[in-house]
């Protein structure tokens, strides 16, 4: 360990370390916009994500909610707006101006993992294959030590006995246990959720939210773009609504259910917690 | 009838080792037309228009040129040009490069039917490159085109019998020499396709052994 305080270290060199300072956020999003065409789908949103913190996004469809997680990881540039993983500028250079080279982009995605609505998992590959491709082939691991490790991941879904099958051979809720398993194994600093239940038959989301709330409770630092009501009030430790490529309101999920400010928030509430 | 027979099996050597030059010609000009064809898709799906238009011209002028008339070109041709091959690599030339164009178009079909999703998670799970194409596009590409791929393995196969007209020592031209020494041409004839069947049915075989597992993945 570097003795040296750490206030004269780099933000290079603090992110390297084991222990990032408490106040330091894991994702900081500062006035993102983006616009596809004369539409507006983000407009000036910020917010951050603190280190083991469960953030839900919640908003009706079109909100921008997957607009925003995709660019926390550079899948969709915004056009205005600073995103910060662990300190570190996502996307540019230094304090920005130059865009990242496509080896400095993957090194930065290397580090968050991602959950997708629609599983995206290899086709060509078996479960086990699926959770060790990256440590393998990208962070350039040990085989032995990444096959062990997805092994123990493999338990924590559940799913130690699909560890050879292809994933046409799984359901939907199996796919999705192992596309989280998939994100873990990365051993990411941030886990973003796309709608990770939303393509799931009603019967199948939950076993996946269960594994969820677990990795919640355990102190992974999630970003959730979520339908789910339930997992937003159980398991986060802020809710945020959007709508129009808006934050409408940002608070504690107790606050928010219970006693939100905003009049858009109520009805938001009454036409998705109602029907649920 | 049977002497004749008799006599090819005779010269069985000769057949043999032009049977040797018909598996190594289209053997390796596959693979390599593979190879190349891979490159040939990754700039026919590349987002530079000028690179992507310019390949597709070449592919499809490619596409329409006579594979005797290529041959003839490779062998006749390039030496004007200061290119001097032996026959075997003149004729192994003409394979890979008619067939790169082949292949290239194939895997294009293939990858534009790929859905976009895998990538985007290989992408968001750190993956670029060259990494990126080896183990994440063209796999699943390959798997879906592989009963495609045979066919074209199928037309090498035969293609390689035009190399006789340019001296390559391949089955055909084994045949015909056979048959002309002793003048016995249905057998020696006969012999040769039984040989070109037997190779087919081979690839036909590997490429089911692929889709059964392209099956299990699906």
């Amino acid at each position: 360990m570097n003795e040296s305080n750490p206030m004269h270290q780099t933000p290079q060199e603090l992110i390297h370390q084991d222990v990032i300072p408490q106040d330091l956020p894991v994702l900081r999003i500062h006035g993102i916009s983006k616009s596809y065409g004369a539409h507006l789908v983000l407009d000036d949103i910020s917010l951050q994500v603190m280190k083991g913190q469960t953030v839900c996004l919640l908003g009706p469809s079109g909100s921008g909610k997957s607009t925003l997680l995709r660019c926390v990881n550079w899948l969709e540039k915004p056009d205005h707006g600073q995103i910060y993983l662990n300190g570190q500028r996502v996307g540019m250079r230094g304090s920005g101006g130059i865009a990242m080279s496509a080896s400095e982009l993957a090194a930065m995605r290397g580090r968050i993992g991602m959950v997708f609505q629609h599983f995206n998992l290899w086709p060509h590959l078996t479960v086990l294959g699926n959770l060790i491709e990256a440590p393998v082939h990208v962070q350039k691991r040990p085989r032995a030590e990444v096959t062990a490790e997805a092994e123990a991941l493999l338990e924590r879904v559940g799913l130690i006995d699909k560890r050879d099958d292809y994933p046409a051979k799984l359901s939907g809720g199996q796919k999705q246990r192992v596309g989280i398993a998939r994100a873990l194994a990365i051993k990411p600093d941030l886990l973003l959720f796309d709608e990770p239940t939303s393509a799931l038959d009603p019967e199948l989301v939950g076993e996946v939210v269960a594994v969820m709330k677990v990795l919640a409770q355990q102190g992974m630092t999630m970003l959730v773009v979520t339908h789910e009501m339930g997992f937003a009030r159980e398991a986060a430790d802020e809710v945020i609504l959007m709508d129009r490529g808006k934050v409408v309101e940002k608070a504690a999920p107790e606050v928010f259910f219970g006693a939100p400010k905003m009049e858009r928030t109520r009805q938001f509430l009454q036409r998705y917690v109602g029907a649920a | 009838m049977i002497r004749e027979f008799g006599i090819v099996l005779a010269h069985a050597d000769k057949l043999a080792s032009g049977l040797v030059n018909t598996v190594l010609l289209a053997g390796i000009g596959s693979a390599l037309a593979l190879v190349l064809g891979t490159l040939v898709a990754m700039a026919l799906m590349a987002r530079s228009p000028i690179l992507r238009l310019s390949v597709q011209w070449l592919v499809d002028a490619m596409r329409c040129v006579p594979f005797l008339m290529l041959a003839y070109i490779v062998y006749y041709g390039l030496p004007s040009l200061g290119i001097n091959f032996d026959n075997f690599t003149a004729g192994l030339a003409a394979i890979v490069i008619y067939n790169a164009a082949y292949m290239g178009e194939i895997l294009r079909g293939a990858w534009s039917r790929l859905p976009p999703d895998y990538t985007q998670a290989a992408l968001s799970f750190g993956f670029h490159g060259f990494t990126l194409y080896r183990r994440i596009i063209l796999p699943p590409i390959m798997m879906a085109a592989a009963p495609v791929i045979g066919n074209q393995v199928i037309q090498v196969i035969k293609d390689t019998a035009f190399l006789m007209i340019i001296a390559v020592p391949e089955l055909t031209h084994a045949a015909s020499s056979i048959q002309s020494t002793y003048y016995v041409p249905f057998a020696a004839f006969c012999a040769a396709i039984l040989l070109y069947w037997l190779l087919c049915m081979l690839v036909e075989w590997g490429v089911r052994l692929i889709e059964n597992a392209a099956e299990g993945r699906r």
